[in-house]
């Protein structure tokens, strides 16, 4: 066991409070300091492009943890302060207001940005979404009752379109693959997500690229196609995936990829741990190194992460869990679990994709799609089918078990 | 031991189901959580406040 006297976790949210959570539930006593750029109380992603991009919560009730329950952690909790180097030979991270923090463990949990496009963010009306406070503006311009373009319909991206839609207003998506989520989950289960779009009076523009956006007075007026046309807009979503946060890890010494790159244990360096969307680990039933952008995987890789940290590598424990992920698009839960790759052979196992009811309700629609590569199911996915996913899932984590 | 839940915050992710099977279900219908026994044995604690870090919606209260 590794003596540790000073914990520093760097990035505030899911997974950062988790590992504070665990770090305390496992009888850590020492010094711990929490790092966060943003000044919030930590708050939760999910709701954001769902309940509260809607107005149907108030803000606060995405917050993480309750101030009593913070307190409970007994953190120098450090909000609104970027990290803005470290020295793992040294052992000290540096912050944006000159302070260095020494430490004898750390955990990174800073997440993700959003990627923005080679243009357009210069004009006001044009968003990216991963922040409350982003969350906040966009709503607040989508009151006004404009013409919103989605660009990109990933998960995120097709929450977007199906809130904003659902507060009335007139929304198109674009994407240059050929139905929405064909990266997350394929274009079987895409075209379904895409009927879902149309049925609602989301206007699809699939196999599209965006060449540019035209403004007027610093304002977007329009989203150009690589066709040619021209949809005219007032708002902007830019939703073309993220980038790992490890800007603030150049010069570190770690290995950074695609995320800070970790061990099976999750440790990048010795006495340093990642966890979170950030994290990049070699998966022992993936056959390969992986990043999830999974809410429950922020829970899990923290719990992981922090009592590898305490315990010494001799006694670390490999993270190898079964993904689990969720959207939310009109009322219609999807959930993943495992791996969807889009190359997959999809079975329907159980329930119906196409419910022929005489009044065509698209709730009807449940199943659940299990996804094989060479005749293996490496994952499955539920429409609707919380439950009976859940036996599957149990499958595959006996599968990955063995 | 007893246990509270925030129906309306869960997103039906069934990680409590795992955690500890004799204490949550999910409704057919939306995965929503139900609590099969509100004040469960001393026992099950490890497991309930496994369940409780392991839910992404924070929506289950432990109260000792
Ligand atoms: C709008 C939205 C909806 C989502 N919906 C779902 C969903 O339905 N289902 C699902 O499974 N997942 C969903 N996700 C993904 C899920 O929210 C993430 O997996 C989760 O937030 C990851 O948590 P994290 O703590 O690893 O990283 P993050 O939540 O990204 O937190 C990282 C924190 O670190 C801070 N930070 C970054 N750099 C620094 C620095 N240098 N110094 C100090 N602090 C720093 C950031 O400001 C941020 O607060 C959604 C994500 C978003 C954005
Ligand atoms: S783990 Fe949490 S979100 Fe998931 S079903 Fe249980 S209570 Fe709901």
């Amino acid at each position: 066991m590794p003596t540790l006297d000073h914990i520093v976790l760097v990035g505030a949210s899911a997974a950062g409070l988790t590992a504070a959570d665990a770090l305390r539930r496992e009888g850590f006593t020492g010094t711990l300091t929490m790092v966060g750029e943003e000044l919030r109380t930590p708050y939760d992603r999910p709701p954001l492009s769902k309940q509260v991009l809607a107005g149907d919560w108030e803000p606060h009730r995405s917050t993480l943890r309750q101030d009593t329950d913070i307190q409970r952690l007994r953190m120098n909790l450090r909000l609104g302060c970027r990290a803005t180097g470290l020295d793992t030979a040294e052992r000290v991270v540096t912050l944006a207001d000159g302070d260095r923090l020494g430490y004898d463990g750390l955990i990174i949990t800073t997440g993700l940005r959003p990627r923005r496009l080679p243009f357009g963010h210069e004009l006001a009306g044009v968003h990216v979404l991963r922040t409350l406070d982003e969350t906040l503006t966009l709503r607040a311009q989508l009151l006004a009752g404009p013409r919103v373009v989605v660009i990109g319909a990933g998960f995120l991206g097709s929450e977007i379109a199906a809130t904003t839609r659902g507060l009335g207003l007139d929304v198109t998506l674009v994407d240059v693959e050929p139905t929405p989520l064909a990266r997350q989950v394929g274009t079987w289960v895409g075209g379904l997500a895409g009927d879902m779009h149309r049925d609602h009076g989301v206007r699809l523009r699939m196999r599209r690229h965006v060449t540019g956006m035209t403004g007027d007075n610093g304002r977007v007026t329009a989203v150009v196609l690589d066709d040619g046309t021209r949809l005219p807009a007032d708002v902007v979503v830019v939703a073309i995936g993220s980038v790992p946060a490890t800007e603030w890890l150049a010069g570190s010494g770690l290995a950074l990829g695609d995320g800070v790159l970790c061990d099976v244990t999750c440790r990048a360096a010795p006495r340093v741990y990642a966890a979170g969307d950030v994290a990049n680990w070699p998966h022992p039933a993936a056959g390969g190194r992986v990043r999830l952008e999974q809410r429950t995987n922020a829970t899990q890789q923290a719990l992981t992460a922090a009592k590898n940290l305490l315990s010494g590598p001799a006694e670390a424990v490999p993270y190898a869990p079964v993904p689990f992920g969720w959207t939310d698009h009109y009322g219609t839960k999807i959930q993943t679990c495992g791996w969807c790759p889009s190359d997959a052979t999809i079975e329907v196992v159980d329930g119906d994709p196409q419910p022929r009811k005489a009044d065509g309700d698209p709730q009807a629609r449940k199943f659940v799609a299990l996804y094989k590569v060479d005749g293996r199911v490496v994952g499955a996915l539920g429409w609707n089918s919380a439950r009976a996913l859940r036996e599957y899932r149990s499958h595959l984590t006996e599968n990955s078990a063995a | 031991m007893k246990i509270l839940i925030d129906e309306g915050k869960c997103v039906g992710a069934g990680q409590c189901v795992l955690a500890a099977a004799d204490v949550f279900d999910q409704r057919d219908e939306d995965g929503i959580v139900i609590l099969l026994d509100a004040v469960p044995p001393h026992e099950l604690l490890p497991q309930v406040q496994d369940a409780a870090a392991r839910c992404p919606a924070l929506a289950i209260e432990v109260v000792e």
